[in-house]
């Protein structure tokens, strides 16, 4: 199995959060890893994108090359769009529907969502108001990561381990807010 | 043995801990600063009493590092590409004193410039300085040539150049650890002249560096690092350094590559290695990220039509390779355009909310409004973005601490009023001599240093200017009245602008400082604060 996959966003949005989760629940299924950042200038309101690279056999390049990823993953809609030529042919495209608009001429969102429909795998999710709803807003990237979570070739209840393991220090509120944030992602994938 | 996941920069720290190093030194730099983080925060680095404080610059961290390595002790120092511009005097010396304890010089370079102000190739600092180089193809080796690279020191006491890039200092990927080395006792250079370059010693040490070129280059032929992989079609033969090895690999993944590949990571070149490819071959393709640096020395001045890659055409002249640029050069795909939505737009980066540089630029861009553009000579730091709308503030940044010297010149010729635009940590950095100059000739010069107390753009480390930016502008000689500082509030713009305009008026050397801690760093010591009072 492989799954490639691009995360991209805005400086500050937290993608390295949802790469260190499917890292962590990759390295329980024992699976090789490779997943590169961004780092410097552009982390301040720029765009940002991190290649993450899952396989049982093992990954020679740290970048994913074009028209090769299985997966993008946005937090942000119209940093869906900037890396399209990533795509292979049947790869979904998962975004959030919150607009982070930091610039001057950020474009009509109903352009840029009708723009993200043309693709044809496509899921758009409101994870900010889903994460609201559960009172936990910080969790929006956990239930991007849920919605992407059928289309990444990691089993769920792996990524829930990965979620104990990373937020487990904080105690059990936060581990199972962060499930349920995750559990919500996923089921508004598969009702799609 | 232990299995982590980590940055090539951090699999080159947990190495040189392992690998028995007792100091680091080192001035943040993207794509380098996490290496010196790592130590910073290894509570094994901590028990074995590692030095990992921040250095004022690369220079001073440089000659640090020689000063440990004359004691008996491993050291390490790390820094950006254009860092070893500012250390390069006491590099290309360290090469000719050679060490005592091991030492190694790691930079890292940043093809592609994503933070950086140009993409040179340290591999020709290494060169020049005629010592070996490492150059890993994934975070495993960083940490083996690491590991192993102390002792490769000690053997010829000479400083080792580890050269990594972007996309391996910041990808995270599997490495297996070592067990750890006992850190060296003290010991004084066998020879107590050895760091003397006086002419008559030097031209010595010089004729021992000459003699030793030829050890170098056997251990290239026998490294590990260098390896001939045998290839059955010899229409084409790879050569392949650092980590454009995985991209090559990655356009075969289902099957071997056919052709004869040389798998570059140890410098200087062994030329048998490369000759036996070079006669077995029709045709040469050179894989090497940043400048043709091997292509060159292959092709030589006279242009060997065999040898392709990046000057001619076969691969980008500028920019960092990639799997689809090299599938190009192999003639596997055509080149994949980027598709570009016409909607998209650009999202470039920018001075966070509530930033005081802001409110600083603010008041500074109401001023010179009556003076006219192209007066601001700034410098490297997260006020540099102050070069993008809205603000559109400055109008240089070339190298740390230009800003003020650039602005004396600028005087000099009669350009008045010059600004200076600097931040404290840039201006301990390197700006602090530069001031000098202008105390000397009372240059009129306006110099704003504008204090976030911290080395932002590299994500907030210490800065040597904490709680002493005053004091070091009158110890260099600025007058009392001449240091004005104040809040960069938006509720103090007015006096912001009085100031400005006052000192712009005077004819001599003023220092303006407006003073706000970084929002990043109080953020992060509000929540620190906070957890700790929780528990």
């Amino acid at each position: 199995m492989k799954s490639d996959i691009i995360l991209s966003g805005v400086g500050g949005q937290g993608i390295l959060s949802i790469a260190a989760t499917i890292g962590t629940a990759a390295l329980i299924g024992n699976l090789h890893i490779k997943q590169s950042e961004v780092h410097g200038m552009s982390q301040r309101g720029g765009n940002v994108i991190s290649h993450m690279r899952v396989s049982d056999k093992e990954i020679a390049s740290d970048l994913i090359p074009k028209g090769q990823a299985n997966l993008i993953v946005s937090v942000e809609p119209m940093e869906a769009l900037r890396y399209l030529s990533f795509m292979e042919k049947d790869a979904w495209l998962i975004t959030n529907s919150k607009p982070f608009m930091n610039i001057p001429d950020y474009p009509d969102i109903q352009d840029v969502l009708s723009e993200i429909k043309k693709i044809k795998n496509h899921i758009i999710i409101d994870a900010d108001t889903i994460a609201k709803k559960l009172k936990s807003i910080r969790s929006s990237n956990i239930v991007m990561l849920g919605a992407a979570s059928p289309y990444i070739d990691i089993p769920f209840e792996n990524f829930k381990e990965a979620l104990r393991q990373i937020f487990g220090r904080k105690g059990e509120e936060v581990v199972n807010k962060n499930i349920i944030a995750l559990e919500k992602g996923r089921e508004f994938a598969l009702k799609k | 043995m232990e299995k982590l996941l980590l940055l090539g920069d951090e699999a080159i720290a947990q190495a040189a801990i392992d690998g028995g190093l007792s100091g680091i030194y080192a001035y943040p730099g993207t794509p380098s600063t996490e290496i010196t983080e790592y130590i910073q925060r290894s509570k094994l680095a901590k028990t074995l009493e590692i030095h990992s404080q921040w250095s004022a610059n690369e220079k001073t961290a440089m000659e640090s590092a020689l000063g440990m390595s004359y004691a008996g002790k491993r050291a390490m120092v790390a820094m950006k590409h254009v860092g070893l511009n500012v250390a390069a005097d006491a590099f290309i010396n360290s090469a000719i004193t050679g060490v005592n304890g091991g030492l190694i010089i790691v930079v890292a370079d940043d093809p592609s410039m994503h933070s950086s102000q140009n993409e040179q190739d340290s591999r020709f600092f290494g060169d020049f300085a005629m010592i070996p180089i490492y150059e890993p193809a994934n975070q495993q080796e960083a940490y083996d040539m690491v590991y192993n690279g102390f002792e490769l020191s000690e053997k010829y006491q000479i400083p080792i150049l580890l050269r990594i890039t972007t996309r391996l200092a910041h990808s995270r990927a599997s490495v297996e650890l070592k067990t750890i080395k006992k850190q060296n006792e003290n010991s004084l250079p066998s020879d107590i002249k050895q760091f003397i370059l006086l002419p008559a010693i030097a031209r010595n040490s010089y004729k021992k560096l000459l003699a030793k070129q030829d050890s170098f280059e056997t251990e290239s032929t026998s490294s590990k690092y260098n390896e001939y992989i045998e290839g059955k079609d010899k229409s084409k033969g790879i050569i392949a350094a650092g980590i454009t090895f995985n991209y090559l690999n990655e356009n075969y993944k289902e099957t071997k590559v056919p052709y004869p590949v040389l798998k570059i990571g140890q410098y200087p070149l062994s030329v048998l290695l490369i000759k036996r490819i070079y006669d077995e071959c029709e045709e040469i393709i050179v894989l090497e990220d940043g400048y043709p640096f091997i292509e060159q020395k292959l092709k030589s001045l006279l242009g060997d039509k065999k040898i392709k890659g990046r000057l001619d055409g076969t691969l980008p002249r500028d920019g960092e390779l990639d799997p689809n640029n090299v599938a190009t050069a192999l003639g596997l795909e055509a080149k994949i355009e980027d598709i570009v939505p016409e909607i998209l737009r650009d999202r470039p980066p920018a001075l966070c909310s509530g930033c005081g540089h802001t409110d600083v630029f603010n008041a500074l861009n109401e001023v010179m409004s009556d003076y006219g553009r192209g007066r601001v000579f700034s410098d490297i730091g997260c006020y540099t973005l102050a070069a993008l709308p809205p603000l559109n503030s400055i109008n240089s940044c070339v190298d740390m601490g230009a800003s003020i010297t650039m602005a004396k010149g600028a005087t000099d010729a009669g350009l008045r009023p010059a600004i200076a635009f600097i931040g404290d940590s840039t201006f301990t950095h390197s700006g602090m001599t530069g001031l000098l100059d202008c105390v000397i000739e009372k240059t009129p010069i306006t110099i704003i240093i504008s204090d976030n107390s911290t080395t932002g753009m590299t994500g907030g480390q210490d800065s040597h200017a904490f709680n002493r930016l005053i004091d070091i502008c009158k110890g260099l000689g600025v007058e009392d009245k001449h240091i004005r500082i104040f809040n960069p509030l938006r509720k103090n713009h007015k006096q912001a602008i009085e100031i400005i305009r006052e000192e712009i008026q005077y004819k001599g050397v003023s220092v303006i400082i407006p003073q706000r801690e970084c929002i990043r760093t109080l953020e992060r010591r509000i929540k620190l604060k906070k957890r700790k009072t929780a528990k």
